[in-house]
């Protein structure tokens, strides 16, 4: 009976249930849906499920494969894990829905066989998550969520182009290797592209993620770029120009993490630097890549959630989120410390946590195919990794200078969340196979060399010696209370020069700000501020 | 300093040191003696994986620090 929806669809018809229940029933539900999508994942056999008609075409609701099931097992857990996280939440039935819907979308997508469905659910993920960033009802979060609604819609459009071409070529929706071979399919690049922050067309992540939402970015960071990297290994496997985009991506944000002021900023510039591991094993295109790829997608989703979940409970604790404003709070938050260490120690790809085992393997595919220099390229993104985030995220939030600051940890469904995600960063790390087993092809790779454990230990930790250096010596810059300019640069100021010469030229009602177009909006954010500001 | 915690009390940061310090001594000296097969042609050099995250991180911090941020660094109220 469980399989006779596809999982999809249990989180999205399920959401909707959720304002009718309260108290212990409504908590029970909220765990239980997620528990249900995965067991769905789990017992659907492979193959083609749940098609419908439309248009001469048949949609696909559930094409089972060992790809799509690996995204199936992700997506459900961080579902589990993300709901738990947020289950302190009473009067924020939207957000719940909203998680839901965000979680329905990205599963629908992954399982989708055809194109239409896949845009169709891609969308309704990109709706969600807007919620999800607005829900946060402050004027930053309104501005950014406006402009990752627009960007998403235009990466949609692209998309929605591209597969009217490809649908009109080929008389096919099916969803499956695309390949770069005309205009199509470079739409359809574009349009995944923006979903997985290619350079240049990533600015959208770090000026939204942060302003979500505490549990909201839970969700957003483990959605949308994951959902696109699914859609890569699926249409562009082995695709060269892929190697190179993801190489850019793992290197040009760990400088912008460095100097970033936001932790959960920093964290979000990381994310594009994770999914640039990921990027470029589908580029490689081997069985040893794209297992890697997917198995980091996996292992990325938990340590990316963990650290996310400490920001944020130092967040739902002390309303901050900057270096400049946060240090030493390991005397109230130990737990939370803990937890944030283990996050950034598996993200930094410390032999024994879950990093190590997954990145390696694209590491190792890279050298198999005598990539030397991609080889140097990641090898350095890795030290860039440990700088961000296995470093300054948690020496600043828990460590630095003493801020004064004294609260305590966070509530209790808070600290289970973390806890789970950071068992399972240290069980995959100690034991793989098990994540092994779900990958797409069989698996012939040995993380636990020696002589691969000693070259990471040194790796990492001559890079902690640098920054023990630079700090003993003084030589190690202090955090500012500054802002960095990005790609938005362009359409945030655009916009307003666009609605100037609008305003000059058709003579528009208003003065030269854009979002006084939307005045009265504003007026309800500002009064929704008033109201406790919801986590 | 009289809260007590851990890392407020200088010995404890100093002892931690140490204890690092010793680490890294014992990853060179293993690093010496351990048979290896390298792939790619850097890995030959002894200590390569050591050199390498050490100077990756400095130059990461310092062009980060002393270029990039010189060069994009706004009033946190620049966007308003």
């Amino acid at each position: 009976m469980i399989n006779s929806l596809p999982p999809a669809a249990i989180l999205i018809i399920g959401a909707f249930l959720v304002p009718f229940l309260k108290g212990r029933l409504k908590s029970a539900y909220l765990l239980l849906l997620p528990v249900i999508a995965f067991i769905n994942v789990v017992s659907v056999p492979e193959g083609i499920h749940w098609t419908a008609g439309f248009l001469g075409y048949d949609l696909i609701f559930g094409r089972v494969d060992r790809l799509s099931r690996a995204f199936g097992y992700m997506f459900t857990i961080i579902s589990f894990i993300g709901t738990l996280y947020a289950l302190h939440l009473k009067n924020e039935d939207g957000q719940h829905v909203a998680a839901f819907l965000a979680a329905g979308g990205a599963l629908g997508a992954i399982f989708a066989g055809d194109l239409v469905s896949l845009f169709v659910f891609l969308e309704i993920m990109t709706i969600a998550s807007t919620y999800l960033i607005w829900a946060r009802r402050t004027e930053a979060s309104y501005g950014a969520g406006l402009r990752y609604l627009l960007v998403h819609l235009f990466g949609g459009l692209c998309l929605l182009v591209g597969i009217i071409i490809r649908v009109h070529q080929t008389d096919s929706i099916e969803f499956g290797v695309i390949g770069l071979n005309g205009l199509a399919s470079y739409l359809i690049l574009i349009g995944f592209g923006i979903n997985c922050a290619f350079p240049v067309l990533h600015a959208w992540l770090p000026d939204a993620y942060p302003e979500a939402t505490i549990t909201g970015t839970v969700f957003l960071g483990a959605f949308t770029t994951k959902v696109a990297v699914y859609a890569l290994a699926r249409a562009f496997p082995g695709t060269e120009v892929l190697i190179w985009v993801g190489a850019a991506m793992t290197v040009f944000p760990i400088f912008y993490a460095a100097i970033e002021n936001d932790l959960r900023r920093v964290l979000s510039y990381s994310i594009i630097n994770q999914v640039g591991f990921m990027v470029a094993g589908i580029g490689i295109g081997t069985p040893l890549a794209l297992n890697g790829a997917v198995a980091h997608a996996f292992n990325n989703i938990l340590f990316k959630a963990l650290l996310f979940m400490s920001m944020g409970a130092v967040m739902h604790q002390t309303g901050k989120s900057k270096a400049t404003d946060l240090g030493g709070l390991y005397k109230t938050m130990p737990l939370t410390t803990l937890f944030c260490i283990i996050g950034a120690v598996s993200i930094s790809g410390f032999p024994f946590f879950n990093g190590f085992v997954s990145k390696s393997m694209i590491m190792a595919a890279a050298t198999h195919q005598g990539m030397g220099i991609l080889w140097l390229v990641l090898l350095f993104a890795s030290a860039g990794v440990l700088h961000h985030a296995g470093i300054k995220i948690p020496y600043h939030a828990f460590f630095s200078h003493d801020s004064g600051i004294r609260t305590k940890e966070p509530p209790l469904n808070m600290i289970l969340a973390m806890g789970i995600a950071a068992f399972l960063c240290i069980s995959i790390g100690l034991l793989p196979g098990p994540l092994y087993n779900i990958l797409p092809h069989p698996v012939d790779y040995q993380p636990y060399t020696g002589a691969h454990v000693l070259d990471q230990f040194q790796l990492l930790s001559f890079a902690v010696l640098a920054f023990c250096l630079l700090i003993l010596s003084g030589l190690h810059p202090v955090e500012m209370r500054v802002i960095l300019l990005d790609v938005d640069w362009f359409y945030r100021k655009g916009a307003k020069v666009f609605y100037r010469l609008a305003d000059r030229l058709l003579g528009v009602k208003g003065d030269a700000s854009l979002p006084d177009v939307v005045g009265t909006d504003r007026e309800v954010i500002r009064g929704s501020e008033d109201r406790k500001v919801p986590s | 300093m009289k809260e007590g915690h851990f890392f407020d009390r200088s010995r404890n940061v100093k002892r931690l040191l140490m204890g690092f310090y010793i680490f890294l001594v014992l990853l060179i000296v293993v690093d010496l003696f351990f048979p290896k097969h390298p792939v790619v042609p850097w890995e030959r050099y002894p200590f390569f994986y050591g050199a390498y995250g050490f100077v990756a991180y400095v130059s990461i911090v310092l062009a980060s620090n002393y270029i990039l941020r010189k060069l994009l660094k706004r009033k946190e109220d620049y966007y308003d």
